[in-house]
């Protein structure tokens, strides 16, 4: 079977040190390549003010991994990650198939404009300098929502 | 009373940008102009609502902490469905308040 793709977020407490993330890292890689999977990237957040108090806690480390792996896997460190009390909050999301619309919408819309384009007689890429100009109305962006209206 | 009244202001609200020119007793009532909602996402072609991206979300978590409907923001139906789910995952790892009093 295909390999899923999922998104592992967890929170340690603010006095982590590098070392201990390191750790818990390696850990967590351990239990991945056993179950035969991979992990694809590793992103620490670094220190980050909680919206909403964890544990007593305000602030916390936030670490993100994006693993390759089975649903088992998942399930796996989902239970190691609750045991744990190191972390204090952790969360996993599977994003392969998200990831799939996403990718096809976008190249959906980028062929439908060359192709028009091209029937146009224009190049297919946009070339610099071409288009609307930006008209000052245009910046601010009226239409747009961008905050609480009344 | 009152709240027939917000009622009915709503419902003029959400009509109001593609009706133009109507009878001279509509146009009355209603002085103040409402600008075209036009879905965000849709317009600046945002395909991806990702719950870690909390600049992207914020607008449409006011102070109290709640999802912002649809009625207000102008979302299309599809994209606050995505929003919806987005912000409920990054409540969950604290990034977005649940509440806020």
């Amino acid at each position: 079977m295909a390999d899923r793709q999922y998104e592992l977020v967890y929170i340690l407490p603010p006095e982590t040190t590098e070392e201990q993330v390191a750790e818990l890292h390696g850990q967590l890689d351990a239990v991945v390549s056993r179950m035969h999977g991979q992990i694809e990237k590793t992103d620490n957040w670094g220190r980050r003010r909680l919206a909403y108090e964890i544990a007593h806690q305000k602030e916390g480390v936030y670490v993100l991994e994006v693993i390759n792996g089975s649903g088992e896997l998942m399930k796996e460190l989902d239970r190691r990650l609750r045991v744990m009390d190191q972390v204090i909050r952790h969360l996993v999301v599977r994003v392969d198939r998200e990831k799939k619309v996403v990718d096809r919408t976008r190249s959906k819309r980028q062929s439908t404009s060359e192709r028009r384009r091209v029937k146009r007689g224009l190049p297919p890429q946009r070339q610099p300098g071409e288009g609307r100009a930006v008209e000052i109305e245009d910046l601010d962006q009226d239409d747009r929502f961008d905050g609480v209206e009344a | 009373m009152a709240f027939g009244q917000g009622r009915s202001g709503g419902g003029g609200r959400g009509r109001g940008g593609d009706k133009k020119g109507g009878d001279k007793a509509q146009t009355q009532r209603r002085t103040l102009f409402r600008r075209r909602k036009v879905c965000k996402f849709c317009a600046d072609k945002i395909d991806d609502i990702n719950y870690k991206d909390v600049k992207l979300l914020g607008p449409f978590v006011p102070e109290r902490g709640k999802i912002l409907p649809r009625r207000i923001s102008g979302t299309c139906a599809m994209h606050q469905r995505k929003l919806q789910t987005a912000i409920k995952r990054a409540r969950q790892i604290a990034l977005i308040p649940y509440v806020t009093d």
